[in-house]
């Protein structure tokens, strides 16, 4: 049977449940201390999630969060709406099975890099391939802090952390790249120390209808302080980050003096005064082939400009859509009699 | 040895009078690809409409193709049915019907001391009697003196009724199961209709294999009517069972049918989650085809995310529903734990196989009871629960909803393979009697924000104020680090951990109040009680009667509850000189009791992969009530 695409208004935006007043940052927050190490970066990332969802203006009692095991999975405690911090790498799972259950409520998964792609790695690519209406935001600070200072599935490779003390020996992933192979059909790259940024790029995960996949640059400053600093400290950051706009021509520099273009091996960098620069790309974050994207996504300092923003939102209907106009359409189709269906299909009688 | 004609052409002495016994086994068995579940199944039809009691056997290979011929491949479906009520599908089948050497090979053992062999001459070739490592043929050899034998050319008689319908060779060939189900028809007196109905239904769109099977049907009873065959037509008259309304069951089928009239009965959205594993795919399967009944099928990318999403539908306010056996529980482990922490209602269905490892996956065992109570981190008190029998599953599982909602707690129901494939009558019951399920966090939604907190509990239950997400003012976090009492919030201090720890085992353990006590059946006190809890039942109730019918005084009580126990076990156990405890493990049930109760339980162990053999177990008993 081919499967019926349930009818979808252009352009699919989730819905949102709203509070009935009007509610401010600090009614998103719970009365529970904090608990991170003062400068981590999670703080900042809680303060714009508060911030993004009183934008929003979301209902708290109609929101959950889930999260693994991680410094970054105690956020759930700080946020005063329904939540649970839940076992290593699982919340995925936990937050499919509630949003199928109940598709009334706004359901956000907190994770971090080793949570969600070492061992949670399967959960990450099955609930982005499904395209279940959740939202995964992954702290990745490219290190263990919780258990002080291991190595992660994003450290550099040849890091020198507690357990690799002459260096790794394993290649990095990278969150995006994994996210787009997962056929994702949101994902976006933001970090801690651009609130607007941050909060922009919250709403709009907020807003997709589907699985959407924000990954957070997160400074541990403990166990790897300034891990990103080369590209996001404020001073390089016109120069070294890519500012993504769909729509827009992708232009960076100080003076937006250069841009990318196509070249035979992927993206190149060219001068907007130079004789390229009419083959400058615009960004097209609906495209529905992710080549372009991906090539995004492989943009690494220092060679190339580091991405940030939405790189990939596309429409497709969410696991949930699929499974309810079955269930519609079964109801429609065929008889609800459990008593019909305790006789299976034949039975006979004992006098 | 009686050999009886071979030739289809004798002339048929059918006015014989047929014999009448109260209660035969038979064993189909022949090649996976011979279709000896088909016929195996459409007997058992045909004799729950013919009105025996019955119980059925089937088993097969784990894989799912070996070697035509060969020994790994065989399959093979026994049959017992009888005048009065029976519990097992019996020990030793009257028949076998063997559909090559390499199934004559694995079972004849099994067979009763002149018993009826059923033989496909035409299989007896030299390369399948190589394949099933006979240095000669068995047929000519004198290996089988003691039986009575039908030597038929089951292939050739087959293929050669479908001679003119223009079939593939390989199809005319595949008609050789009806033509020996036609036979096994005529030589129990079954009638054709039911199955002639059956071929309509599930063949009606190919008229010509419709046809094939029809007329392999008809050849093979004419060839029982018309071969001097006579002395083996059995006659097994109707049972007398309670009248009303009764279909076939598994176990499997029962659990399907339990979790669809859980979620009727409560208005709860049922939810799914299981990751494909034998023998509790079926669960997965049937459900998803149920989808009319709003049934949320999830198969998930492993049995950690099956459990998971399990535990969020609950936690979302559903009725969230895991199904597995052994090695998929081991993996859940830890989610489960989490729902232990957690406290919320989550339904484990474990079907039971073979272990360790992958073991023997389409093999039966009662290998995880221990595995269910104790294999977990921390201390992790849960609900456990066993069904007796495969209509016994579907009450099980409303039994599992319903504590797992009044108590607010993750609840395993253990079946096995045995239950699972094993088909039986089944009374069906009536919706409009059955006990409602009461769903307490509907009434805390009219709670006072100021009175709610989440770990406050229901003095009578212990049961913690659960409410899922969406109610405002009474947002709150929960999760798998120890909670401190009452209200939820992460707490370390010693004195906490402590009261939450007897917190948790005090609800689990306070279950008994709320369950039956255990019936004893037999003697109230005395020398012997046997006690047996899951799929065992049918196997221990026949020894124990068996042991009765020798003389022996013998009491017998069956568990249904494992966690907690009934609360009179204790006293149940100390009434009797001696306890014996049957089961298809090496004593986990009895490790338990002798842990609880300080009782000298005798154990009764088979770990074959078979269920237990209530012969063997009666001479146990019996030997033991000599001691
Ligand atoms: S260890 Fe690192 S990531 Fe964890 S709380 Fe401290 S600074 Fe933040």
């Amino acid at each position: 049977m081919v499967l019926q695409t349930p009818h979808a208004p252009e352009p699919v935006e989730s819905i949102i449940p709203l509070a009935s007043e009007d509610l401010k940052r600090k009614d998103y927050a719970s009365d529970v201390d904090t608990r991170w190490c003062p400068g981590c970066g999670d703080y900042s990332i809680l303060a714009q999630m508060q911030r993004g969802l009183s934008n929003l203006n979301v209902a708290p009692e109609k929101m959950v969060f889930v999260s693994g095991i991680g410094c970054s999975s105690r956020f759930p405690y700080y946020m005063n709406t329904y939540g649970m911090h839940s076992i290593h790498g699982r919340a995925p799972t936990i937050a499919s099975g509630l949003k199928l259950a109940r598709p009334d409520l706004m359901v956000f998964v907190i994770t971090g890099d080793g949570d969600a792609l070492s061992i949670g790695g399967n959960h990450l690519l099955h609930v982005l391939r499904r395209n279940m209406d959740v939202k995964i935001f992954l702290f990745n600070n490219r290190i263990y802090g919780l258990t002080k200072g291991q190595y992660s599935p994003t450290s550099e490779l040849g890091k020198v952390t507690k357990s690799s003390p002459i260096g790794t020996t394993e290649r990095p992933l990278n969150p995006l790249s994994v996210a787009l192979a997962s056929e994702a059909t949101f994902v976006a790259r933001t970090f801690d120390t651009d609130p607007q940024h941050l909060t922009a790029t919250i709403e709009q995960a907020a807003r997709h209808h589907g699985a959407a996949f924000v990954e957070i640059l997160q400074n541990c400053n403990i166990f790897n302080d300034r891990a990103f600093a080369d590209y996001t400290d404020r001073d390089v950051r016109n120069e070294r980050l890519l500012y993504l706009e769909h729509g827009q021509p992708m232009l960076f520099g100080e003076n937006e003096d250069k841009g990318l273009a196509v070249s035979a091996t992927g993206l190149r960098v060219v001068d907007t005064d130079g004789p390229d620069a009419g083959l400058i790309l615009s960004h097209d974050a609906t495209r529905p082939a992710p080549d372009v994207h991906q090539l995004l996504a492989r943009c690494q300092y220092p060679e190339m400009p580091v991405p940030m923003g939405v790189i990939r939102r596309v429409n497709a209907p969410t696991y949930g859509d699929y499974i309810d106009s079955q269930i519609e359409v079964a109801k429609f189709k065929n008889r609800q009699d459990v008593a019909q269906l305790l006789r299976g299909r034949s039975t006979w009688q004992v006098e | 040895m009686t050999t009886t004609s071979t030739k289809a052409n004798g002339s048929g002495n059918s006015s014989m009078p047929i014999q009448e016994r109260d209660r035969v086994t038979v064993r189909f068995a022949g090649d996976s690809g011979d279709g000896m579940q088909l016929a195996g199944n459409r007997f058992a039809d045909a004799t729950a409409i013919f009105g025996n009691d019955f119980s059925t056997l089937p088993d097969f290979p784990a894989e799912i193709r070996a070697p035509a011929g060969s020994l790994a491949g065989v399959s093979s479906f026994q049959i017992s049915f009888s005048k009065h009520q029976i519990f097992t599908p019996g020990d030793e089948p009257d028949t076998l019907v063997a559909m090559n050497p390499a199934a004559l090979k694995s079972h004849l053992s099994a067979l009763t001391k002149g018993g009826l062999l059923v033989i496909n001459e035409d299989a007896f070739t030299s390369g399948n009697l190589k394949k099933a490592n006979y240095p000669s043929n068995p047929l000519s050899d004198g290996s089988l003196e003691g039986y009575r034998i039908i030597k038929a050319p089951i292939t050739t008689a087959a293929v050669a009724a479908v001679d003119d319908l223009g079939l593939s060779n390989q199809n005319a060939e595949r008609t050789k199961n009806f033509f020996a189900l036609g036979l096994v028809y005529w030589l129990y007196d079954r009638d054709l209709q039911p199955t002639l109905d059956w071929i309509e239904e599930r063949f009606g769109r190919l008229p010509n294999i419709a046809e094939a099977n029809r007329r392999a049907l008809f050849a093979g009873h004419s060839y029982g009517e018309t071969t001097e065959i006579a002395d083996a037509h059995v006659r097994v008259p109707p049972a007398v069972l309670t009248p009303g309304e009764y279909r076939t069951i598994t176990g499997n089928q029962a659990m399907v049918l339990g979790l669809i009239t859980a979620a009727h009965l409560t208005d709860l959205e049922l939810f799914y989650g299981s990751y494909p594993i034998t023998p509790a795919s079926d669960i997965l399967v049937e459900l998803a085809a149920l989808r009319e009944y709003g049934v949320r099928t999830f198969q998930a990318e492993d049995e950690i995310s099956a459990v998971g999403t399990a535990i969020g539908a609950s936690y979302g306010g559903g009725l969230g529903v895991t199904g597995t056996s052994g090695p998929g529980i081991a993996l859940k482990s830890e989610a489960i734990n989490l729902a232990v922490m957690t406290e919320l209602p989550l339904i484990v269905l474990d079907v039971q196989r073979s272990g360790p490892s992958t073991g023997m996956p389409t093999k039966t065992e009662q290998t995880d009871l221990l595995q269910v109570m104790y294999g977990r981190n921390g201390e992790s008190p849960l609900c456990v629960l066993a069904a007796k029998s495969p209509g016994d599953c579907f009450y099980m599982v409303l039994e599992a909803v319903r504590l797992a909602f009044q108590f607010v707690t993750p609840v395993i129901l253990l079946s096995d393979t045995y239950l699972a494939n094993t088909a039986e009558p089944w009374p069906v019951p009536d919706i409009t009697q059955l006990e409602p399920i009461d769903i307490p966090y509907r009434r805390l939604e009219q709670v006072d924000p100021e009175d709610f907190e989440p770990y406050k509990r229901d003095p009578d239950t212990l049961a913690r104020m659960f409410i899922p997400p969406g109610l405002p003012d009474l947002q709150h976090r929960i999760g798998g680090l120890e909670k401190s009492d009452i209200t939820g919030d992460v707490a370390y201090s010693p004195e906490n951990h402590q009261r939450m720890t007897d917190l948790r085992a005090a609800k689990i353990a306070g279950i008994a109040n709320f369950i039956p006590e255990l019936e004893v059946d037999g003697p109230e006190s005395g020398d012997l009680l046997v006690l047996s809890w899951g799929s065992t039942y049918g196997a221990v109730f026949t020894a124990v009667n068996d042991a009765r019918e020798a003389g022996h005084e013998v009491a017998h009580a069956h568990l249904q509850y494992l966690n907690p126990f009934p609360r009179n076990l204790s006293d149940v156990v100390s009434r009797y000189e001696k306890v014996l405890i049957p089961e298809a493990n090496t004593g986990q049930l009895r490790m338990l009791v002798r842990a609880n109760f300080l009782v000298d339980a005798k154990g009764y162990n088979e770990v074959t992969g078979q269920p237990l053999s209530a012969r063997l177990l009666t001479e146990a008993i019996r030997k033991l009530a000599d001691e």
